[in-house]
This record gives C-alpha cells, sequence and structure tokens, in this order.
C-alpha cells in the first residue's frame, strides 16, 4: 500500500491551482507538468522510503550529547537527510541565477509536504537551512554567499536560525547576546559574539560537518552598553567551524552545546541551548569570542531576519498540514481494516462491521479530512501567492498577491497548527486504545504536531500580527482583496450549482467578520485583548472559502474525467462537514470579540494562582 | 561499448490493483504508473558500468503510449544518454515487443542489452529470453551480479538451488534479479538536465512489426480470498489432514 494520497496532492497542484499556468511565465518556461511531476514522483518516493523508516526510531532514541560536546543524531534520519540534500531538495525554490532549480514554490511546497508527513523531525534541518541560505542569497556579500550559502545548497552544510535567548522568547527587543567589532578580514566586517541562544534547533548535529549559525545579537554602543529594543539588533553569520581563509587552517569557532532540550515530540531534531564566546574549550585566533561575520548593515538583524519569516510560517502550516494529514489517512486505512462492533438496526449480524460503517468514526474521519486537507490547500494557495509575487508581469497583479499573502499568513501559520494536533488527537481516537500505544504512529504524530502552534511566533503572536499590522494597520484594505477573491469563488459555485446553503453561509460569515472588525476598530485594548478569537474566527472562514472553492473545483475536474469521481465526492462530503459542523463555530469565536469583552483585561492578576 | 536498456512504464509496485467490472482487464484510469522495478535495477547496473569505464554510452528504450516518454525520463534523470520511445497504443506482448527491440539492436548495434528479469504487471519473464532467441546471442537471466572483461560476461544467476556462475559472449543479454544492485535516486539537476537529452520518436511499423495480439485474456479476476481455518482436535488429525488433503506429507 502507498504510504500517501498522492491523488490528493495533485488534484490541489494541478487541478485546483493550475501550477502548469506557471509555465507560461518567463521565470518558470524551463519547466512543464512532466518535469513537476518527476519532482513529486521524487519526493514521495524518498519520503516513503528514507523518511517514513527514521520516524519511529529517531523518536525513540533521541539525539545525545557526549562527554567530548558533540552530538549525534539517529543514522537513520542522518541517512533521510542525506538523500534529500543529494537529490539536490534544498535547491528547489532558489533562482537559476543563485544555482537553484527555480522551481515555483507551489510545487516546491508540495514536493514538502511527503518529506514532512514521512518526517517532520528529519525534514527540520533542511527547511532551517533554506531560510539561513535564503537571508545570505538576499543581502548577504558576494564573499559570505560564497563561504555559507553555497555549501548549504551544495549540501554540504545545514543552517541554523538563533534568535530566542533564555530570557527573551519571542520578545527579541531584551536579547543580551553581544557584538564586538573584532576586524575587517577576507570574509568582512569581523565580531565576536558572546551569549546564550536559546532553542536551537539542528544547532549541532554529525549529519554535516559544517553548520552556519544566522544569530541576532547587539552591538554596544561607544559606552559599552547594548542598546535597548529592537532597534539595535544586528544579524550575523557565524559558522561552526572557521573557514581557511581566516584562520589558517579549518578552526573550531568558540560555539558549543550547553545542553539540549528534551521535548514532546520532534525529537529528532536536536535542539540545543548554545553557548557563543565561552572561550573555555575553543579560543579561535588565540581569543574567546566567537567569530561572526555582519550581514548587512548594523541594526539590520530583525528586518533581514523577517525577509525569511513569511517562509518559515508558511513551512510551519505545511509541516502541521502533513501531520494531521498522515494522521487521517492511518486511521482512514485503519478504520477499513479494523472490524469492531455493529451498527444500530443490525445489532444481531453474525460478524462484527469495520470502524468506517460507525457514523460516529467517518464524522472524526470527515473532520481531519477537513482540517488536513483544508490546511494543504491552504498553504499551497499562500505558495501559489509567492510564485505571483515572483512572476506576475502585472505590477498591480503582483502587488495584490502580496497584499493577500501578508493577510493570510498569520492564519497559514495558525489554522493548519492548531488543527493539526487537533486531527491528529482524532486519529488517536479513531484507533481507540490501540492509538494510545507507542505501537501505532498516531500517538507521535500528535506530539511531534504539538510544537506547531509555538515556534514561529505563537498563535497568541499571530493573532496580534493579524489584528494588528494585517487589519487596522493595513486600514482594511487587504480584507477588501479577500472579500473579492471570496465573492469569485460564490460567483463560480453559483454557477456550478448545487451550493446554495454554502454560498449563502460563507457570505454571511464574511459579513459578520467585517462588522466585527469594524466594530472594534476604535477599540485597541479590547481588540488586542480578544485578538485569538479573531483570528479563530478569520481562519475558519478563510477555510470554508478555500474548501468551496475546492468543491468546485473537483466537480468540474470529475466531470472533465481528470480526477476520479471518488475524489470528488471526498471533496464534497469533507466541504458539507466544514459547513455543517466547523463554520457555525465563526459567530462563538465573534460574540466575545465583537462585544469588546473584557473578561481576561479586568480579570487581575492576582486572582491567578502563584503558589 | 553501448548498452540498451528498455524499460517498461507499468502500474506503481505499491497501487492496489483493482479489476475492472466486466473482467477485461486491471483498471488503470487515475493510477500511478512508474518504471517497471526491474528495469530500475537494469538502468542502474548500466550507469555503473559507465561509470566504471567499460560503458560509453546507455540508450533507454520504451515501447508503449506517449506517456512511456515519462519513464525514459526517468531513465535518463538516473543517468541514461539518450531514449528511443516506440509509440503504439496497442498493448504489446512480450514477442512483438523483443521483435521491436531486435529492431532497434540491428540500427544501433549495442553490445550489451540489460533488461528487467521480468515486469511486474503481468509477471511474463519472457521478453530477454525470446530477444536472445531471436538475435541469436547469448543470454545471462537473472542476474545477481555483472562483470565485463575482454569480449566475456561473467554472470551470477539467481537459480532455484542457489547461485550459478556463467561465462557468456559477448555481444549478450542480461536480465536483472532484484539483488544485482539498489538502483539510486535521480536529483533535482538531473531531471532538468534529462530535459535536454536527445529522445527520438519511432513507430512498430518502422521495424516491421506487427503488434496485433497473439494471445486472447479470457478473463480478468481477483484471486480468491484467503478462507477460515480449522482447528484440529489432535496432532494424528493434524498429520492426516496434511497427509491426505494438503498433500505435503
Amino acid at each position: 500500500m502507498p504510504a500517501f494520497d498522492r491523488a490528493a496532492i495533485d488534484f490541489l497542484v494541478h487541478d485546483w491551482l493550475d501550477a502548469s499556468a506557471l509555465t507560461a511565465r518567463p521565470r518558470y518556461g524551463d519547466h512543464s507538468r512532466e518535469t513537476f511531476d518527476a519532482f513529486l514522483d521524487l519526493a514521495e518516493k524518498i519520503a516513503e522510503n528514507e523518511f517514513l523508516p527514521s520516524f519511529k526510531p529517531g523518536d525513540r532514541d533521541e539525539p545525545e550529547l557526549k562527554q567530548d560536546g558533540t552530538v549525534s543524531v539517529h543514522p537513520l534520519i542522518r541517512k533521510a537527510v542525506q538523500a534529500y540534500l543529494d537529490a539536490g531538495f534544498q535547491l528547489a525554490s532558489f533562482p537559476a541565477e543563485q544555482g537553484g532549480m527555480q522551481l515555483p514554490h507551489l510545487v516546491a511546497s508540495a514536493a514538502k509536504v511527503f518529506i514532512q508527513a514521512g518526517n517532520v523531525a528529519a525534514g527540520g534541518y533542511p527547511m532551517l537551512s533554506t531560510g539561513n541560505t535564503r537571508v545570505l542569497m538576499t543581502r548577504g556579500s558576494d564573499t559570505l554567499i560564497d563561504h555559507f550559502a553555497r555549501p548549504q545548497l551544495e549540501g554540504r552544510s545545514l543552517g541554523t536560525m538563533c534568535l530566542s535567548e533564555p530570557q527573551a522568547g519571542s520578545s527579541l527587543g531584551d536579547i543580551t547576546t553581544r557584538a564586538d567589532f573584532d576586524c575587517d578580514d577576507a570574509l568582512g566586517h569581523r565580531y565576536r559574539l558572546t551569549g546564550r541562544k536559546m532553542w536551537i534547533s539542528g544547532g549541532d548535529h554529525d549529519i554535516t560537518d559544517d553548520i552556519c549559525h544566522l544569530v541576532l545579537a547587539k552591538i554596544p554602543g561607544p559606552d559599552g552598553k547594548l542598546p535597548a529594543g529592537t532597534k539595535g539588533i544586528s544579524i550575523f553569520a557565524v559558522p561552526k567551524r572557521i573557514p581557511a581563509e581566516v584562520a589558517g587552517e579549518i578552526t573550531r569557532n568558540d560555539v558549543v552545546v550547553a545542553g539540549l532540550n528534551h521535548k514532546m515530540g520532534y525529537r529528532g531534531t536536536t535542539n540545543c541551548l548554545l553557548n557563543f564566546g565561552e572561550g573555555a574549550q575553543y579560543r579561535p585566533m588565540g581569543r574567546a569570542g566567537a567569530a561572526g561575520w555582519l550581514i548587512g548593515e548594523a541594526g539590520e538583524g530583525l528586518a533581514i531576519m523577517f525577509l525569511m519569516m513569511n517562509e518559515a510560517r508558511i513551512g510551519v502550516g505545511l509541516g502541521a498540514a502533513a501531520q494531521a494529514w498522515r494522521g487521517y489517512l492511518l486511521s482512514s486505512q485503519y478504520a477499513h481494516e479494523r472490524r469492531q462492533g455493529r451498527i444500530p438496526g443490525d445489532r444481531h449480524a453474525p460478524d462484527q462491521v469495520p470502524l468506517v460503517a460507525h457514523a460516529d468514526i467517518r464524522r472524526m474521519l470527515l473532520a481531519q479530512k477537513a482540517y488536513a486537507e483544508g490546511a494543504l490547500a491552504l498553504c499551497l494557495y499562500s505558495a501559489r501567492l509567492v510564485d505571483d509575487i515572483h512572476s506576475n508581469e502585472d505590477e498591480s497583479a503582483r502587488a495584490e498577491s502580496e497584499s493577500l499573502l501578508a493577510l493570510l499568513t498569520p492564519i497559514n501559520k495558525t489554522f493548519p497548527s492548531e488543527y493539526g494536533p487537533l486531527a491528529n488527537s482524532l486519529a488517536i481516537q479513531c484507533h481507540g486504545g490501540y492509538g494510545y500505544t507507542r505501537d501505532f504512529d498516531v500517538e507521535q504524530l500528535y506530539r511531534d504536531n504539538r510544537l506547531n502552534p509555538i515556534h514561529e511566533g505563537t498563535t497568541g503572536i499571530q493573532a496580534m500580527d493579524l489584528i494588528g499590522r494585517k487589519i487596522l494597520a493595513d486600514k482594511g484594505e487587504g480584507l477588501q482583496l479577500l472579500a473579492r477573491r471570496v465573492a469569485a469563488t460564490m460567483d463560480a459555485a453559483a454557477k456550478a450549482g448545487g451550493f446554495d446553503r454554502q454560498v449563502a453561509a460563507l457570505g454571511q460569515a464574511m459579513a459578520t467578520v467585517s462588522e466585527a472588525i469594524a466594530q472594534q476598530a476604535g477599540s485597541p485594548d479590547t481588540a488586542f485583548a480578544n485578538a485569538t478569537p479573531l483570528l479563530f474566527a478569520f481562519g475558519h472562514t478563510v477555510v470554508a472559502w478555500q474548501w468551496l472553492d475546492q468543491a468546485v473545483a473537483a466537480k468540474r475536474a470529475a466531470e472533465a474525467g481528470s480526477v476520479s469521481e471518488s475524489l470528488a465526492r471526498g471533496k464534497q462530503a469533507a466541504m458539507t462537514y466544514f459547513f455543517d459542523f466547523e463554520l457555525p463555530q465563526v459567530a462563538g469565536w465573534l460574540a466575545p470579540f465583537a462585544s469588546g469583552s473584557r473578561a481576561a483585561l479586568d480579570a487581575g492578576e492576582d486572582i491567578f494562582w502563584a503558589g | 561499448m553501448k548498452v540498451l536498456v528498455p524499460v517498461k512504464r507499468v502500474v506503481d509496485y505499491n497501487v492496489k490493483i483493482r479489476v475492472k467490472a466486466d473482467g477485461s482487464g486491471v483498471e488503470l484510469a487515475n493510477v500511478k504508473m512508474s518504471m517497471n522495478p526491474f528495469d530500475e535495477i537494469a538502468v542502474e547496473e548500466a550507469i555503473r558500468l559507465k561509470e566504471a569505464g567499460v560503458a560509453t554510452e546507455i540508450v533507454a528504450v520504451s515501447i508503449g503510449e506517449q506517456k512511456c516518454q515519462e519513464t525514459i525520463r526517468t531513465a535518463l534523470a538516473m543517468g541514461a544518454d539518450r531514449g528511443i520511445l516506440v509509440k503504439t497504443d496497442d498493448a504489446v506482448e512480450p514477442l512483438a515487443v523483443a521483435k521491436i527491440l531486435k529492431g532497434i539492436v540491428d540500427e544501433e548495434k549495442p553490445e550489451l542489452v540489460i533488461l528487467g528479469k521480468q515486469a511486474i504487471d503481468d509477471d511474463a519473464n519472457q521478453t530477454g529470453q525470446m530477444l536472445a532467441a531471436l538475435l541469436g546471442w547469448s543470454q545471462g537471466t537473472f542476474a545477481s551480479e555483472v562483470k565485463i572483461d575482454g569480449g566475456k560476461a561473467t554472470v551470477t544467476r539467481e537459480v532455484d538451488g542457489g547461485l550459478q556462475t556463467i561465462e557468456i559472449t559477448m555481444p549478450a543479454i542480461v536480465t536483472t534479479d532484484l539483488r544485482l544492485n539498489e538502483p539510486r535516486y535521480a536529483s533535482l539537476p538531473n531531471i532538468m538536465k534529462a530535459k535536454k537529452k536527445p529522445l527520438d520518436e519511432k513507430a512498430p511499423s518502422d521495424y516491421g512489426v506487427d503488434t496485433a495480439p497473439r494471445l486472447k485474456v479470457l478473463k480478468t479476476a481477483e484471486p480468491e480470498g484467503r478462507k477460515a481455518g480449522v482447528k484440529v482436535g489432535s496432532v494424528a488429525e493434524l498429520v492426516d489432514k496434511l497427509k491426505n488433503e494438503a498433500g505435503v506429507l
């Protein structure tokens, strides 16, 4: 049996988002449906043959910090990542002039779905590296690109992102890692970094010899003090091993693993507390301090780091969606195989029926399908917007895609990461007691997926981004754009026929979301305090819109014979579920937001038990 | 030395096969298709011979509908040099395939043809042997190891009793068994390079071959499901059943 439902991905990429249309644009002119299919075939094969086999072992045998300070990952994880790098997937979305394959993000993201569904913890290493390389390619000097980005593209090095510190997680203005100017050398402006970085995924490992850390740090002012707030943050490329051009020979940098975090899930990805500039174990070029090279200008650190943040957030959403999808596929298959009980009205049947014969099991499968395929659709739709930004020849269309992507990014991060774990919880439920055991994969999917509402901006941060930057500061322009796209889908659905109920419900949901926002526009206190329920309401409305769009497209594709009739019926069923069970919840989330509930604001801090 | 590698487009090994409702064959609509796994091993072996400096050029051939071009591209992405698609929408039986391949061999003059020992769709296990007979070449079938040296090929064959090593004269036909090698993955850069490699298109008539079927398919049916077992009351009853019902003792 195949591990993945390839037809589901092909539908989204080709029948729904029309990837082939992109090949008419000069940027993607070298590609064709045939190469897209070949890339997806390869991704599916590597996911199944390399990533899946590393899924359980990588969780069971966590990475270990050895006596000599080195960290080793599970050999199957090393093998999976190596196969990914050998196949050149890290090159996928980079432009040809940077040595990449110039694939549409849509196709590169679809390929990642298989990888992340195979083992998200192994997929984490190359995903972080892609963000790192993107930053270097966009703002690094040619020298820094040659030394630190090219090796990553060639699969000889992997990259990390070092933002958080033990005392400063999301609050980056409070970081205290210090960068003192050292000298100008062959690589550029060299600084010496001192400080501690927390939650560094891929912070050390033995997959590649080289690791390139991108580190946020502050350069002290003339008084020797670190500037306050985010404006004083700069970004540095800090390699694990300093190139010979600078140090005379390849030299170990003053970056050490102070400890590994022992996580609930995602265990195959090393997660480190890194100490920079301890000076105890390594003193490169004769002194303490981690050698790092400034990227861009001093003080631009956060702006530069955020160049990869949208991509990272879509990436987190995609990973969460992929795990939800795998849980759905596993529990769906299990529900066909496992016989249990009899159905009402046929209590005395001699044989037990398969689980899938029970309506409540089908409800849980539909919920998973609606969350998982809804989340996959959302992420791939956003990837298609990224392609539009890169390739549409019409400037206003590019600007439109950019606004819409900005508005959708917090949804893209949040809906998959909040509903992915819920889908995985239902996958466990479909398995009954067996699902709660480690003999099956679903409990691990649930644990792995629980990270996603936390990293790359928590759900709370996404909610404030949505209400603050994307709605209030944007003066509703993005919202109007979205409303036009929703209206287009409603028109298409009306023409296709048979969707009247959903068209009306979607129109109603859009209107109540807009009204609630208008009601709160002048009350930032309550609007921010209740931003998370708004994010949920908004997210569900967006996903309902895309479900309707998917169902219409599937109906059309089945009529044209390009997808099976059962796929179209599946889309119709999941869409119906989403409109019947999920969309009505929008009103519940909007009620406290629209009325400006002060429940959280007015609850004094002292009412919460402080021990 | 030129090596010819025929590759067949078949239903992916992972797909659960469904028989068409009218019993005329298996369902192929909206089903994932891939290169026959034994042919992947054949392509890999040819590439290894080229990497070892023994082979100089690898030509991948596929016979069938236009989409077989994708299977040839897969071979090109793995490392074959060029492709030939012999296009036909008819179902082509092993004998016709062997005749077409003979025509290609006459034109291309390879010294070695490496084929999968069988295709996983109909498991016929005939084409390699038929081609060897038509050409009058030596054949080393079910190969788990191949060495080529000075006009001779040493082929280790997987036979019922274990392994048999034979020496055959070139030019030769080799058919691959599972243990011969582990095929490599293609890579993204090689998939793009494969697009630019030459791929000729031919028809069976170019080789004077009539592909009309010689065999008639009467019926296609799923194997019967496994029946429930029985509990035996004693060892004596078990022995009796094994002896008289199962006939294995």
